[in-house]
């Protein structure tokens, strides 16, 4: 693989453009890996990369139903943030979010990580005595939060509108080292990256059906044939009790629609990510121009990939009241991706009842900033078949003993 | 936008009107029973993708809780019924399996 840089660039501007390689290969399945990752997003590809950096295990295979990074991945607002309240949750985002620094170098592919603050508003004052509690917690965990005055969040935000009429806004929680990046690149960058290492990415190939032997699995059906395999990933999101189901067990997770849109490009006027939770939307601007906007869940159950109209109404009414300039903007594109929503609102990185199959998922509506930092503990748990520190609390079995992570009560909302 | 008729007070409601409420028919469990039966009731709820039975509350409207049978695939919806009903009606199960004839019925 040649290398990107900026001599590489040099060279193929006297060249036409015509010498950059492929990307990543497209190979036929072979007959059998030490490890298939089923889903090629984010999530499936950092546990690859991983598995190959961390533990030496290169004889991967990642089966992707539709094409690379098509699922939520390509679907999300781009936010990175660790400012979570449980132990659990902030140490496997802030292992995200420190990952996703120095990623780019990692991985040599410009994944455009924009470290540019973010600010969680706080609208009333039970948002305020929680979010003092955030600051105070992840001081503790060595997350790098603080908590800031109405006159400094207008500082940051001047378009922000701190005296609005319903929610004034009280003060906000703020990481600094919270930002945004190129969302399609990281599944790119580690596409790329698994590719070199001799990882089989195998695009447009669905999985159809788990095969197992003893209790063990011994590989997966495809519309591509039969895969045979030691170790099974399942990192499928939206469809993960889908698949639960083929390898015969259910999941406490649900799949619904998550919204999100963005506005014509317009010039630089925010450069930090704003949450506003107790109205409930979040918005940033990308280098593009656009004004990226997300909300909440809608709430039912769906497959569908598109939410209700309502729903967004709903988001853009709520930041038009807390940002009354973009009150005039057109809504470029809206779409939705199907997030998998557990019952504390935290993921699961799991062993299952079946044996040498593990998976990840119920990231819900908050998966992109945790890319790394799953990938790097999902690679952990099925390397060594047992859960290293940042997974050991996200096991499925939670739910039974009553070991809740629970963020849904800690963020007050879907996060 | 998904659109139900209120089996109460028959209003076509479209979907700004109706509070979702999740799955219907859960058989509850309470004090006293198995960890793996309460973890199932609470927590493993039917994720299908399909068709789908759940509970809807005309909250705008009647006020009423009922249910709907449901497809999560297309939004297609088949048809809705009383709360008070332990299991899917046979004319919405005979209409279900008339039109995804690989479904496997309610169970």
């Amino acid at each position: 693989m040649k290398r990107y840089s900026v001599f590489a660039l040099a060279r193929e501007a006297f060249n036409h453009h015509q010498g950059w390689e492929r990307a990543w290969k497209s190979p036929t399945p072979k007959a059998s890996y030490d490890a298939v990752i089923i889903g090629a997003g984010g999530h499936g590809l950092a546990t690859a990369y991983y598995l190959g950096k961390n533990h030496g295990i290169r004889n991967v295979a990642i089966i992707e139903k539709g094409w690379l990074g098509g699922g939520n991945t390509g679907r999300n607002t781009t936010i990175i943030r660790s400012n979570y309240l449980q132990d659990p949750s902030a140490a496997i985002y802030e292992k995200a979010r420190s990952l996703y620094e120095t990623l780019s170098q990692d991985l040599n592919y410009n994944i455009m990580f924009s470290p540019r603050g973010l600010l969680m508003l706080a609208q009333t004052h039970h948002e305020v005595r929680g979010y003092l509690r955030t600051v105070h917690a992840n001081n503790l965990q060595g997350v790098a939060t603080e908590w800031i005055t109405p006159e400094r969040v207008k500082a940051l935000v001047p378009i922000i509108n701190i005296d609005g009429p319903r929610y004034p806004i009280l003060g906000a929680l703020y990481q600094a080292r919270g930002g945004t990046a190129r969302h399609d690149a990281v599944a790119w960058g580690y596409a790329r990256a698994c590719s070199e290492m001799g990882m089989d990415i195998i695009q447009q190939c669905e999985v159809t059906g788990v095969r197992s032997e003893n209790g063990k699995v011994t590989g997966v059906e495809t519309t591509k044939g039969f895969i045979g395999t030691r170790k099974l990933g399942i990192v499928v999101a939206g469809h993960s009790g889908q698949v639960a189901e083929m390898a015969g067990f259910r999941l406490p997770v649900e799949s619904m629609a998550l919204q999100a849109l963005v506005s014509e490009p317009i010039k630089p006027c925010m450069d930090v990510v704003v949450m506003a939770n107790t109205v409930h939307g979040y918005m940033s601007q990308s280098d593009k121009g656009e004004m990226v906007i997300g909300g909440g869940t809608d709430g039912f159950n769906n497959y569908t990939q598109r939410g209700s109209f309502h729903h967004i109404e709903e988001t853009l009414r709520a930041l038009v009241e807390t940002f009354p300039m973009i009150s005039r903007l057109k809504m470029l594109r809206q779409w939705g991706g199907i997030v998998d929503m557990t019952g504390d609102r935290s993921p699961i990185i799991s062993k299952t009842p079946l044996g040498n199959c593990f998976i990840n998922c119920g990231w819900g509506t908050g998966g992109f900033k945790a890319i790394p930092g799953s990938g790097w503990a999902m690679a952990d748990l099925m390397a060594r078949g047992e859960p290293g520190p940042l997974a050991a609390e996200f096991d499925m079995w939670r739910f039974r003993e009553g070991r809740f992570i629970d963020e849904s009560v800690a963020a007050g909302v879907a996060h | 936008m998904l659109i139900l008729e209120c089996p109460y007070c028959g209003v076509k409601a479209e979907e700004t009107e109706l509070s979702p409420g999740g799955e219907a028919h859960l058989k509850r469990f309470g004090p006293g029973s198995s960890d793996a039966d309460f973890e199932a009731y609470m927590f493993a709820r039917k994720n299908p993708k399909g068709v789908h039975f759940e509970r809807w509350r005309h909250a705008y409207g009647c006020g009423k809780w009922f249910l709907a049978a449901r497809c999560t695939a297309t939004l297609e919806v088949f048809g809705t019924y009383p709360a008070q009903s332990s299991e899917p009606p046979a004319d919405i199960v005979a209409k279900i399996k008339a039109k995804r004839p690989e479904w496997k019925g309610f169970s």
